[in-house]
């Protein structure tokens, strides 16, 4: 699929400079999200299979609030737009990025805080086209590039289940962007660069699972989101798809099939089991942005609709990374040769091994097991020590609870545990200093 | 319904699958020698043995019990290594308030029985994942190496 | 120099204590204690035979009973209170059985407080004499019933182990046997006690009594009672401080299999079920809107600033002598100020209460240091009067002050009137420590001359609020909190011309008392600032502070036996925990005894502390039971270095910010330092030791980081990264 693109070298020049008109053009026209695929996409309205949109068939006879409930949870809007301890989908959730911090709007029907003026073309300007009523353009923390995917009627289902919430009265508070990225205009001409504004397209030649899980994953997941990197313009580099990225500090890995670095030799049940509970046996926990998508989305949709996921997952081309193996079991006894980390040691038996084990097997249940997990095995660290850090949030009943140890231990300390734990249970110590987590705690 | 078996006794489970067998054992089979302190792993008082491994049990599911063999404080002392440990509590003088002290013999008592004769670092080891607020440690290292000798 | 004693009016504070030294309610020494008439309360007691008077009761078989006024919470006062009785009763602790007191003032109140409490490192000082009597004068009675049996005169009798024996005919009965008769007697006044030398229990290493059924998990603490029919309840209070309910969906709770019920008050919201953990679940799924009120806006940096603010207004003066602030105008003098955070208790047991509200009385199962005051609490709550309410109380998995209020046990019992039968009701770690009453935020504002090696004037303010005041109201006199300012008002040494102050500053955050109470924040700051002083005069700390002890010989001991043992001036071993490495030394008088100690560090280069070894030296007086000091001092010890490195709790827009022991950390085995206590042989009065190890400790480690790294932290708990070094 060719990007529908609209040029404009004035704007571009102001942007990167004319020097740099190949790279630009480079960035610009690249692959859609899913050009890998064989078969020549077609529009949805030309499309014989079953509907790729909406809600699956077993809900199809539902009521429209839990339609709506459903498409909105395929979207997965409330992570974002949720605050830590705050109402649901009122919004204030900060995101740190490079050049400041943006804060997510309030999306409850309250009338002056919220969206609750909003007609039904204002939501769709603003989700497809990343419009604010105003005219104004969105940072593309809005995830508006997948989400213009979605068909009118997903849209306007989301924002029937937002209107159906009790209004919260929060306003929104403003970013804290300085020159020249307070320049909203500038977004608009991101936007024209970067955002196709054109809705899902199946592909007839891939089986109608495929093309459930390709809308699911692109236009209302939105993973490349976060598991895409991106080039300069803070676009998604399609020709690294799903090759991992960094979100809000974490790592988002590698999820191509390539089979040491990303997902290439997980089973499909692993995979169902990992995304529908946030945890597959022997490969971690879902944790940080992804144990909330799967808190607040994932684990919320059918059986049927996770088997699609999988199913197009597991048919994106493998991207090459440079993660290593994941290492095996690791010794039971406490004492490890080569381990000159007393600090590390001091903090892992005191407050880990009781969930974990000096085997890194988990001693209580098996979600705690740090052996064979991606993250222990990545010798950047950024995730062990965000989980020591943060923890995994607030308790829910079903799934384990880990809880953050930032507030009452030392930079010096976070990094000697990760190192530990990387170097004890993964294929290769990670080396972070104070300084690392000093600004991890600054990303999240 | 399903059935533990917790110090050689077999126990009809009415509780859901998800509740931590701490909660199990002291409310619903009375068996409260096993205490609560945090519910998150951080203290050690609910430490029991499941098949000889000390745990804590406000993490472990009732429901992925199945048939590994539970042992608390209150049986503990039919072990060599519990009777050992506790005789040693008493002869120095281990115990304060003594409300951690459950959880310090069963997490001693697993430590012992795997390393009869363990070194600080062993101790160190096994014993960090409980607390007392009482502040006894000088005398449960003491303690663990008196058993050990015993 | 120690003035005439004081005699506080009759009916308020004491009728039988008599303090010396206006300052020191809960150091203080006293004098004159009389046994309280009136017998033990049949109720506690099932078995048949008589109680002899309020302490001892002798059953006709088995064990004698020995009600015990103090109640055990791991300071070993249930062993010490029955070697007292039982070395004057002649009986052996394996024959005795330790009873909780009920809840009953007349014969129980403290004899300082006056009110039934155990704390402040009190037992041993309040109720050594008093137990002792008891056992003495209930001898007394049952040699008198077994001469009057035998028609020979008393003194010819001989007891030992609970057995009466007359040498000249050979003729011998058990106590048992001659208790109802004893108990007809008329209770002798003034019954002689022993002499030191006749002792055969108190100073010797006696068993504990209380630990052979701790160790097979057959102690049952207030969390671990069972009644038929009970339910049990899990709740919490508004995240913001003092936050009220404004709205509660209950329905996702009752939809849960095993949720009975949901309680709403005005400021907790409880969800009562089959078993903790439903209640919770239950307690978790319920959405509950809170309506934070006044301290919403409630922020940490705003409560140092307004301590410290009110430092500097208006206070009441403690002490004056001679014209300190005269002094201070004629010559440069050193200043300092020292701030001590919010701290929780943490007592392993969670606050806990279980409580049955039926037919017009109410029953509360709880481990209580204030028996009385819960009593009164529920009784308030239910509009009942207090004889309806009755308090069994526990063994407490902890105490450190936490136990010393009764509101937890007011709320049990506000939850317990709208639940039929009775009803468990557990604090979360969680909602224990959000709705702690907190160890005061303090502070303290320290200023003196130097002059020639010596302190020839000296000014300790200390602004904080006031415990007494709401606890023990007849206490706080004259606008001063004696125990704020204890430890300040009388330190050890001489330092010239004094005026202490007391600034009482109040700031809406709970607060009550916590282990080391008031020279917590007095003697850290004291002792911190004689290291600032001999740091600012080139002086060693320990030829510092034996200068200024020069009339104070038992004081001087203690640091010299402390300073000898721990090789002060000889160098320091390396450490793996660290490059940087300091020893440092404090001392203390509070609480009726003496300590010194003396902590070694060693500081990482990002600014962790590790205390690798602390060697107190203490003379608490004559001791009843060697090892329990020695247990206490090294347990406060490791309490004491907890605080000093790790603990605080902050407020940011009027939550507690700390949740759990992820977040307010306890020390753990493989960071403790090497403890060694040395008890000196002492013939004075018995002092406390359940607190002073957490007193002595902390300053001593913050003056080991000082040595160490150059900085004196002010603020505490150790900031990291004020001493990380800069590269
Ligand atoms: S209650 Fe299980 S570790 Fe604390
Ligand atoms: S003995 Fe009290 S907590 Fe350990």
């Amino acid at each position: 699929m060719k990007r529908k693109v609209v040029l404009c070298l004035a704007a571009l020049a102001v942007i990167v400079g004319a020097a740099a008109l190949g790279v630009t053009g480079w960035m610009v026209f690249q692959p859609g999200p899913y050009a890998f695929a064989t078969g020549k996409p077609v529009p949805l309205s030309a499309y014989q299979g079953p509907a790729p949109t909406g809600v699956p068939v077993e809900l199809a006879g539902a009521d429209p609030a839990m339609r709506g409930a459903y498409v909105a949870a395929m979207a997965d809007c409330q992570a974002c737009h949720t605050a830590p301890g705050g109402k649901p989908f009122a919004g204030g959730r900060a995101f740190v990025l490079p050049f400041g911090t943006i804060y997510t709007p309030n999306l409850t029907p309250d009338p002056e805080t919220g969206i609750g003026n909003w007609t039904d073309a204002q939501f769709l300007n603003a989700v497809h086209r990343g419009v604010a009523p105003d005219g104004s353009h969105y940072y593309p923390a809005f995830p508006y590039p997948s989400y213009t995917m979605l068909s009118d009627e997903d849209v306007l289902a989301i924002k029937a289940h937002l209107f159906s919430l009790l209004p919260v009265k929060q306003a929104n508070r403003p970013n804290t962007f300085g020159f020249p990225y307070n320049q909203r205009w500038l977004m608009a001409i991101w936007s024209a660069l970067f955002n196709p504004d054109e809705r899902f397209r199946p592909v007839p030649e891939q089986s109608p699972e495929w093309n459930r899980g390709a809308y699911l994953v692109e236009a209302a997941g939105h993973c490349g989101e976060c598991h895409t990197p991106r080039n300069l313009m803070q676009a998604l580099d399609q020709r690294a798809k799903f090759g991992g990225a960094t979100a809000e500090g974490w790592t988002a890995y590698n999820i191509s099939a390539d089979k040491v670095s990303g997902i290439g030799d997980w089973s499909a049940e692993e995979l169902a089991a990992y995304l529908s509970t946030g945890h597959a046996h022997g490969r971690g926990v879902a944790s940080g942005p992804m144990g909330e998508a799967v808190e607040l989305s994932l684990s919320q949709l059918t059986k049927a609709d996770i088997g699609a996921i999988v199913t197009y997952l597991k048919s994106v081309p493998a991207v090459k990374g440079d993660l290593p193996a994941l290492a095996g079991p690791a010794p039971a006894t406490p004492q490890l040769a080569g381990l000159d980390n007393p600090v590390g040691k001091r903090i892992f038996e005191g407050n880990c091994a009781s969930c974990h084990a000096w085997t890194g097997a988990g001693a209580a249940r098996e979600e705690a097991q740090l052996t064979g997990v991606r993250a222990v095995n990545d010798p950047g660290g950024a995730n062990v020590a965000l989980m020591v850090l943060h923890g995994s949030g607030a308790p829910t009943p079903h799934r384990p609870h880990m809880p953050g140890f930032g507030n009452a231990y030392s930079n010096d300390e976070i990094a000697a545990v990760t190192n530990y734990v990387t170097a004890r249970f993964g294929a290769r110590s990670s080396t972070l200093t104070a300084a690392d987590i000093a600004a991890l705690r600054e990303a999240n | 319904m399903s059935a533990i078996s917790v110090n050689g006794r077999t126990y009809e489970i009415n509780a859901a699958p998800d509740t931590p067998l701490l909660w199990v054992l002291r409310d619903e089979l009375g068996l409260t020698g096993t205490k609560f302190g945090c519910g998150v792993a951080q203290c050690g008082v609910c430490t029991v043995h499941v098949d000889g491994i000390a745990v804590r049990s406000c993490q472990i599911p009732v429901g992925t019990v199945g048939q590994r063999v539970i042992t608390t404080i209150e049986g503990i002392g039919e072990t060599s290594a519990g009777a050992r440990i506790q005789k040693a509590w008493l002869d120095l003088e281990v115990v304060q308030c003594g409300y951690c002290q459950p959880g310090q013999i069963m997490s001693a008592a697993a430590l012992l029985t795997a390393n009869p004769d363990p070194d600080d670092g062993a101790i160190d080891a096994a014993m960090s994942g409980n607390l007392c607020r009482c502040g006894t440690y000088v005398r449960i290292r003491q303690g663990i190496k008196h058993a050990a000798r015993s | 120099m120690p003035r005439d004693p004081e005699v506080l009016e009759p009916g308020t504070l004491s009728r039988r204590a008599v303090l010396r030294g206006g300052a020191a309610v809960l150091g203080g020494l006293f004098i004159g204690i009389e046994l309280p008439a009136g017998r033990a309360r049949a109720d506690e007691l099932q078995a048949a035979g008589a109680a002899l008077n309020a302490f001892v009761h002798i059953p006709v078989q088995g064990r004698v009973s020995l009600i015990m006024p103090a109640v055990e919470m791991g300071q070993g006062v249930y062993t010490s209170q029955a070697m007292c009785m039982a070395e004057e009763l002649d009986v052996g602790l394996d024959q005795i059985e330790a009873i909780h007191a009920p809840a009953d003032r007349e014969h129980y109140g403290h004899p300082i407080f006056y009110v039934q409490a155990t704390g402040g490192s009190t037992t041993t000082m309040a109720w050594t004499e008093p137990l002792r009597k008891a056992g003495a004068t209930a001898r007394a009675m049952l040699v008198a019933a077994a001469a009057a049996e035998w028609n020979v005169p008393a003194s010819d009798l001989v007891t030992t182990r609970g057995v009466i024996t007359h040498p000249g005919s050979g003729r011998s009965l058990r106590y048992g046997d001659v208790t109802d008769r004893a108990a007809q007697m008329v209770p002798p006044a003034d019954v002689p006690l022993k002499s030191p030398e006749q002792f055969q229990l108190i100073g010797t290493r006696a068993r504990r009594i209380d630990t052979p059924d701790k160790v097979v998990g057959k102690t049952v603490y207030g969390i671990d009672v069972r009644l038929p029919g009970m339910k049990f309840a899990a709740l919490t209070a508004s995240p913001v401080l003092g936050g009220k309910v404004s709205h509660v969906d209950e329905a996702p709770a009752l939809a849960m299999p095993g949720v009975r019920q949901v309680v709403v008050l005005e400021d907790i919201v409880a969800v009562v079920a089959d078993n903790t953990w439903i209640a919770e679940q239950g307690l978790r799924a319920l959405d509950i809107t809170w309506s934070p009120g006044a301290n919403a806006t409630l922020d940490q940096a705003q409560l140092w600033a307004d301590t410290e603010k009110a430092s500097t207004g208006p206070g009441v003066t403690v002490r004056k002598e001679g014209d300190a602030t005269g002094k201070f105008t004629a010559g440069t003098p050193i200043e300092a100020t020292y701030e001590l955070p919010f701290l929780a208790h943490t007592s392993l047991e969670t606050q806990n209460c279980t409580v049955h509200v039926h037919d017009g009385v109410c029953e509360i199962w709880v481990g209580t240091q204030v028996p009385g005051y819960a009593q009164a609490g529920a009784a308030q709550v239910l509009g009942l009067p207090p004889e309806k309410v009755t308090v069994h109380n526990h063994l407490i998995g902890g105490g450190f002050g936490g136990r010393l209020e009764a509101a937890p046990i007011v709320t049990a019992t506000r939850i317990a009137q709208k639940v039929a039968g009775p009803v468990k009701v557990i604090w979360s770690r969680e909602q224990d420590i959000r709705q702690d009453m907190f160890r005061p935020l303090y502070h303290n504002r320290l200023k003196a001359r130097v002059e020639n090696g010596r302190v020839t004037a000296w000014h300790h303010r200390v602004t904080g609020p006031s415990i007494l005041a709401r606890w023990l109201p007849p206490a706080f006199k004259d606008g001063i909190d004696s125990d704020a300012i204890d430890g300040a008002a009388e330190p050890p040494y001489a330092l010239g011309d004094m005026l202490v102050e007391y600034v009482r500053h109040e700031n809406g955050v709970p607060f009550s008392f916590w282990r080391g109470v008031g020279p917590n924040s007095t003697v850290f700051s004291v002792e911190s600032f004689l290291d600032l002083i001999a740091h600012r005069t080139a002086a060693d700390p320990v030829a510092l502070r034996r200068v200024l002890l020069g009339k104070n010989p038992r004081a001087r001991a203690v640091l010299d036996a402390a300073a000898a043992k721990a090789g002060w001036g000889t160098p320091l071993a390396a450490s793996p925990f660290g490059a940087r490495r300091g020893r440092g030394v404090a001392l203390m008088h509070a609480f009726g005894s003496l300590l010194a100690c003396v902590a070694e560090v060693a500081v990482t280069d990002g600014g962790d502390v590790r205390v690798n070894r602390v060697v107190v030296a203490t003379d608490v007086g004559r001791v009843i039971n060697p090892d329990t000091v020695v247990a206490q001092v090294q347990g406060g010890v490791v309490f004491g270095i907890a605080t000093v490195l790790h603990n605080r709790i902050t407020f940011a827009g009027g939550r507690v910010e700390q949740t759990n022991f992820n977040d307010y950390r306890l020390l753990r085995i493989n960071e403790m330092p090497t403890i060694e206590v040395e008890l000196l042989a002492s013939t004075e009065k018995s002092g406390g030791i359940g607190e002073p190890g957490t007193v002595v400790v902390q300053p001593a480690v913050a003056n080991a980081v000082f040595a160490a790294t150059g900085v004196q932290l002010t603020r505490m708990p150790l900031d990291a990264s004020l001493i990380a070094r800069s590269v």
